[in-house]
């Protein structure tokens, strides 16, 4: 597990894209178990979100009154029905979609906008730096889930709303950790030999600084999309984010929690999908932390 | 130390004043005019005009803000429109209630997260270290509303051993006994992340501590592997601790409205929900400011006992 002769991409810039140092990651991933079955897991849900439509599937949005809040295994419901009797599982696999897109994108969008001012402030540095950092310190006077829910308010319930918030809310982790990530690559010489070469700011920043955060970049997400998605599927829990009747994990834990005394089940369902994804994210993100960075 | 106390608060200022026009900015964002909201749809043009001018709408922004911190700082945070009373003593009260549920949460947390990581990190790959690391990896995976329910399902509706809603039972007198009884659900819901935290800082701190030049030392004295865990490497991975204790008692502020959610607990967390969906602004504006508030003292306070328990850190 404590894999320690690793070369980190910041030393080696040519080689963190080569081929060969894919091969090398791909070989370290097999010898961690965990990380694997994490990512093939998360591989398993998404391929059942993207073929959802072609599954011999209920419409998730069909209700049945008759067959209101049908157990689990029972006949054309296997993993029993809700309050409106729609199919739980055609719900849980077409909720996949909604909640991993959302949760994914708001890591991403997390992801651009920290790398836009971490690569900023640790390339200008000095006033720059300084104004940048401060901005993120103020961010981070909120409790990120204050913030995501204060961001929220601002805006409206929604579920791209929610998505934003929880985005912006954790734009300061990436910031921070983007900010030391190039501050480390600032003083090399292959960036003084750009700069000699007469390239220009933006080019340096794009061509030589970015391709070579991509593996720390890789990690910050990796480690952070399981919350991200555990956050935003709390904002439609809370009725924040996803509006009923799209099929969200979020939701749909709401609605289990409306019938938890009858009907246990329908919790169960969704908290477990939510449980299944996030788990083996963080597994996935603890893994692939260790291949490309032993020392975090 | 005080210079470093003076440097903190200083410090602590700034972040306060930037956490006060951020809320303001975002309470501006909100679509709709304030106005509008506070009166309600039967009001009349003219009222509506009134009222503009009276809470200084028609004001430039910069004169607006400043009006507002005024009122701020002087403790007026207005009135809740659905609630018809003064925000603060509302905020407050409900605040209460969020801090007794973090505290249990941190408390539940504490014992089994120091132990686990302990034993964790004095037997590496062994039974505790494989618990420890289950542990860890789970507390940050389960989302602490759906764990909620499941402690409701199973503790409440199955066993029947606890209550699985409120703060204390709707007949009889509010007591200690009834209130602990109503604590320990939502609690052990929401203490398994900072639980998961514990054990994880634990056990690195432990195992970096047992690396140690003294704790060699201790060992060549000849003192047993006990005391030597927990006199020489305990004592210091404490300091660790008990800042991670700190930041997470801050998180949980805010974390908690999930689970008050979740167990219909009168909160501060539940009580903003409700505000944003009744678009009840001032009681939105009212808890955001208090809740950081309460975040950023909080974590003053963890500085400033890290600082009191690492004399390194003051001398930076």
């Amino acid at each position: 597990m404590l894999e320690r002769a690793t070369a980190r991409p910041a030393t080696a810039p040519p080689a963190s894209r080569s081929p060969h140092a894919y091969a090398r990651a791909l070989a370290r991933l097999r010898r961690n178990p965990p990380a694997v079955a994490g990512l093939a897991a998360v591989l398993a849900m998404a391929a059942l979100a993207v073929a959802a439509p072609l599954l011999p599937l209920a419409p998730p949005d069909q209700t049945h009154f008759v067959s209101r809040l049908a157990g689990p295994l029972s006949s054309g419901y296997p993993a029993g029905s809700d309050q409106l009797g729609r199919d739980l599982l055609s719900r849980v696999i077409w909720g996949t979609r909604t909640s991993l897109v959302v949760g994914i994108g708001a890591a991403l969008l997390a992801l651009v906008i920290g790398a836009l001012v971490g690569i900023t402030a640790a390339y200008y540095g000095g006033y720059a730096d300084n104004l940048l950092m401060r901005g993120i310190d103020i961010l981070l006077g909120f409790p990120e889930i204050l913030l995501a829910i204060a961001i929220v308010a601002a805006l409206g319930p929604g579920l791209v709303h929610a998505m934003i918030g929880v985005a912006l809310a954790n734009v300061p982790f990436y910031a921070r950790g983007i900010r030391g990530a190039v501050l480390t690559l600032r003083t090399h010489e292959f960036i003084d030999a750009a700069r000699a070469a007469g390239a220009k700011n933006l080019r340096i920043m794009a061509r030589h600084l970015l391709p070579n955060i991509v593996g720390a970049m890789a990690v910050f997400v990796s480690l952070n999309v399981g919350w991200m998605l555990t956050e935003t599927a709390g904002l439609s829990f809370i009725g924040l984010g996803a509006q009923p009747p799209t099929p969200d994990w979020g939701t749909m834990l709401a609605d289990g929690r409306s019938v938890i005394t009858v009907a246990p089940h329908v919790a169960t369902v969704a908290g477990a999908a939510i449980v299944l994804a996030v788990l083996g994210l963080n597994v996935f993100g603890e893994g692939l932390r260790e291949i490309i960075d032993p020392h975090p | 130390m005080s210079r470093y106390l003076v440097h903190r608060l200083a410090w602590v200022g700034l972040v306060l004043w930037g956490v006060s026009v951020v809320t303001f900015i975002l309470i501006r964002m909100t679509p709709g005019d304030p106005a509008e909201i506070l009166l309600g749809p039967l009001a009349t043009a003219q009222d509506v005009s009134r009222l503009r001018s009276e809470l200084g709408l028609d004001r430039p922004l910069a004169v607006q803000y400043v009006l507002w911190l005024g009122h701020m700082l002087h403790g007026d945070l207005g009135r809740s429109i659905t609630l018809h009373r003064p925000v603060l003593d509302e905020v407050l009260r409900r605040f209460v209630a969020t801090l007794v549920l973090s505290a249990g949460a941190v408390v539940l947390a504490f014992g089994p997260g120091i132990a686990l990581g302990i034993g964790a990190a004095r037997r590496p790959a062994g039974f505790a270290d494989r618990t420890a690391l289950l542990i860890a990896v789970g507390g940050v995976s389960v989302p602490s509303f759906w764990l909620g329910m499941l402690l409701i399902i199973l503790f409440s509706l199955r066993l029947g051993w606890l209550p699985g809603a409120g703060m204390y039972s709707p007949s009889g007198q509010p007591t200690v006994p009834d209130l602990l009884r109503h604590l320990i659900l939502p609690a052990a819901a929401l203490g398994a992340l900072p639980l998961a935290v514990i054990t994880r800082v634990t056990r690195t701190g432990m195992a970096d501590a047992m690396r140690e030049h003294y704790i060699r030392t201790a060992r060549s004295k000849g003192l047993d592997e006990r005391t030597v865990a927990l006199r020489h490497a305990f004592r210091n991975t404490m300091v660790g601790i008990v800042t991670v204790v700190g930041l997470e008692m801050g998180f949980l502020l805010a974390g908690a409205v999930y689970v008050e959610t979740v167990f219909s607990w009168p909160g501060v967390g539940s009580m903003l929900v409700n505000a944003i969906l009744t678009r009840d602004f001032p009681v939105i504006q009212g808890t955001v400011l208090l809740v950081a508030l309460a975040y950023v003292l909080i974590n003053l306070l963890t500085d400033l006992l890290y600082a009191y328990l690492d004399p390194r850190i003051r001398f930076e």
